[in-house]
């Protein structure tokens, strides 16, 4: 099946019907690597990442000010009217990709956890993290100046600090995990206590602006956001990929994975830290959005219809589903913006429940 | 049996009933005594411990009584009952600290028999009270309270927030017993935390549409004891009281659950009875708490812990340690709130947490926490 020596081409591809109606091999000339994919997902890809771009173009067409939509492109190169150019390029643009990273991440962090727990109902809410981020933002809100970027630094400060507390206190003599999830209880009482008495010692309008913050919004999110989230997923997403290779592998149950060749404790372990990077960050920039990470891995899989965990198209569906609850919450309701989070919520909400009951019809909930 | 039978036939003829091992024999076992002294004798020192707790907790609530903004005598609290006359202190005695202490006491009381319950029912360490979507419930009765109605007093609140707490958990209730195996305890939590979910989520909703509804809601979300009357008393004694008798009633059935459903169904009792009880039991008990006092977190899911590293997993013992160190904690923390902050306070569900988790996870790290 192979091309003859002298006609190699840079990139073959051929089809697989022996491994599935969608399987396709893509080998390339130099350098010399081969891979399988699925033509689905492949193909979902493409499309939820079509929709995303669309989305965000609507996104940034819409608003107080409209945009048509034909003047958006020239805005964001910056040769439209200078009220378009501003209104995209300073806070329409950076919010929207702000949106997209954000979803991208708290997609594949659910994927990656859904993924190793084998539970679809899975969610990286690491007992802690999420507290100690709100505590710290909630902080630096009310005690500092609420600039924003001091906030999201903070909050990311207050979310690694939270997860390394709770292991130092969980550790004596190895980590076990009723002790973990106990001191992360404990910590997490802690935190909340706290930010609910800042909320009550702040002036009104700090508190407000807490509450926002605290349900997971892109408001006021400016390029200072991106950078951040961007960096890191720059960082953490090829980590994320390279290791996602061993999901399945892992997902068939540590004994046949080791006879697979997998190197367990290297992958989970380090498929975990990616996964926490990815929530902290994502919880650092827009706050903690509720159900993103549990539903868009969902609606990933029956889309591309791969069993384990489709990182990638996790990663796009999460950034649509973000980018669509934020045009809802901030159009749907007249002169009133409600924050991304109310809206992942109340769509995710009854959406988990379905999930839920449409597992227990066949067996699978309790 | 740890004898071989043919070697101690003649001396096992004439002792009487064989011997257990010293494995199986309990602490303080009742082998040598008459049949029928039950709980009380196999368990002396639990009961001594439970009275010496008891007794702690009449210190805390004296304490609070005494304590506050402004520190009264011993002399002048008897007085107050016995030889009132009018006075600021007395009337302070009489109208404020005492009803506070007491609904201090119920709340306390209510929030660790109620974590009992569900760490029984759901055999699940972490199983927190608000999981079945009492505090969500409440919380957004209060906020449409203040938002539709304007309501500002906080005996009103209770209504709305007790009826909140019950709607939110019979919504619970109905969305986890879809499906062919009912309402199992997983399936539950999971339904709870999506409902809980989504009326925060609605909650949240109003808090940002109406600044002046957060401002009025925000004091109530922090859990606090501050203008808790004689009339809120009133008002939720009656749900603590057949909420705590029916949990109490419920420990024997929880010793049997903990063996696991399989086990107890075939021991005879009857599991979705027991789960029912216990949940309305729960509902009754973290409904009114949260109308009472706003939603208290932390008290629930670890003071069971705590009694149960002192007596062991029993639940017939679990139960009143809970019952006992739950207000404990909550007034202790509550008088720390009153003192440390003079002349306002700090909340009681801040300090609560604040206090009682550094205590929580030094025992965690210390002891091997008896397993469910």
């Amino acid at each position: 099946m192979s091309a003859p020596a002298k006609q190699r081409r840079l990139v073959t591809v051929e089809r697989l019907p022996s491994l599935g109606a969608d399987q396709v091999s893509v080998r390339l000339a130099r350098p010399r690597v081969s891979a399988r994919v699925s033509a689905r997902t492949v193909s979902v890809c493409v499309v939820v990442f079509g929709l995303v771009l669309f989305a965000s173009a609507v996104n940034v067409s819409v608003g107080d000010f409209p945009i048509p939509l034909s003047d958006v492109f020239p805005a964001i190169v910056g040769q439209g009217n200078p009220d378009s150019d501003f209104i995209v390029r300073v806070l329409r643009l950076p919010r929207s990709l702000t949106g997209i990273l954000v979803g991208a991440a708290f997609g594949m962090s659910g994927a990656i956890f859904q993924s190793l727990a084998r539970n679809p109902l899975a969610s990286p809410d690491i007992i802690g993290i999420e507290a100690g981020a709100a505590f710290a933002a909630v902080l630096v809100i009310v005690i500092l100046d609420p600039n924003t970027v001091g906030v999201t630094a903070g909050a990311l400060i207050g979310a690694l600090a939270t997860a390394v507390a709770i292991y130092v206190l969980a550790y004596r003599r190895g980590v076990t995990g009723y002790r973990l999830v106990l001191v992360g209880i404990g910590v997490t009482a802690v935190l909340s206590g706290l930010t609910s008495y800042l909320l009550t010692r702040a002036n009104i309008y700090d508190a407000a602006r807490a509450v926002a913050w605290l349900t997971g919004s892109l408001n006021g999110r400016g390029w200072e956001h991106v950078g951040p989230v961007g960096a890191s997923m720059l960082v953490l997403v090829p980590a994320t990929l390279l290791l996602g290779r061993h999901l399945r592998g892992l997902q068939l149950g540590d004994d046949a994975a080791r006879g697979l060749g997998v190197r367990i404790e290297v992958a989970r372990g380090g498929l975990i830290l990616a996964g926490v990077g990815l929530a902290a960050t994502a919880v650092a920039s827009a706050g903690p959005v509720a159900f993103v990470a549990l539903i868009s891995p969902q609606i990933a899989r029956r889309l591309a219809g791969s069993a384990s965990g489709a990182l990638v198209p996790a990663a796009l569906t999460g950034a649509l589903v973000t980018l669509a609850s934020d045009l809802v919450g901030r159009q749907a309701f007249g002169n009133v913006e409600l924050p991304v989070g109310v809206i992942t919520a109340i769509v995710g909400a009854p959406y988990f429940l379905w999930l839920l009951a449409r597992a227990n019809r066949v067996g699978r909930g309790g | 049996m740890s004898r071989s039978a043919r070697g101690d036939a003649a001396t096992q003829v004439s002792e009487g009933p064989p011997r257990a091992s010293p494995a199986v024999r309990g602490r303080g076992s009742s082998r040598d005594l008459p049949k029928g002294r039950g709980l009380l004798q196999r368990s002396g020192w639990r009961a001594t411990v439970l009275l010496l707790a008891v007794a702690a907790l009449g210190v805390v609530a004296i304490t609070s009584v005494r304590y506050g903004s402004k520190p009264i005598p011993l002399g002048e609290v008897f007085d107050a009952f016995f030889a009132f006359d009018g006075s600021n202190d007395h009337l302070i005695i009489r109208s404020l600290r005492v009803p506070r202490t007491l609904v201090g006491l119920g709340v306390g009381a209510a929030l660790g028999l109620a974590g009992g319950l569900m760490q029984g029912t759901t055999r699940n360490p972490l199983a927190d009270p608000g999981i079945l979507g009492v505090n969500a419930g409440a919380a957004l009765a209060v906020v449409i309270a203040i938002f539709v109605f304007g309501i500002g007093s906080l005996s009103v609140y209770v209504w709305f927030a007790f009826v909140g707490a019950a709607a939110a958990s019979a919504l619970v209730y109905s969305l986890g017993s879809l499906g062919r195996e009912g309402a199992t305890p997983i399936k539950l939590a999971l339904a709870g935390a999506a409902v809980s979910a989504l009326l925060g989520a609605l909650t949240t909703a109003v808090l940002l549409i109406d600044i002046a509804t957060l401002d009025q809601y925000r004091f109530w979300a922090v859990g606090s004891l501050a203008g808790r009357d004689a009339q809120i008393l009133a008002q939720v004694t009656p749900f603590l009281v057949v909420g705590g008798v029916a949990a109490i009633g419920l420990s024997r059935a929880l010793n049997t659950l903990s063996l696991g459903e399989d086990v107890a169904r075939s021991l005879g009792q009857r599991v979705a009875l027991t789960q029912g009880i216990s949940s309305g039991a729960v509902v009754l008990l973290v409904g009114a708490a949260v109308a009472a006092a706003g939603p208290i977190g932390f008290v629930g899911p670890t003071v069971p812990h705590v009694a149960r590293a002192i007596t062991g997993p029993d639940y017939r013992w679990v139960l009143p340690y809970s019952a006992v160190l739950a207000p404990i904690l909550l007034l202790g923390a509550d008088v720390i709130g009153r003192v440390v902050a003079r002349p306002s306070e700090i909340q009681v569900g801040v300090v609560t947490a604040v206090v009682g988790a550094p205590f929580f996870i030094a025992l965690v790290r210390r002891r091997k926490l008896a397993d469910l």
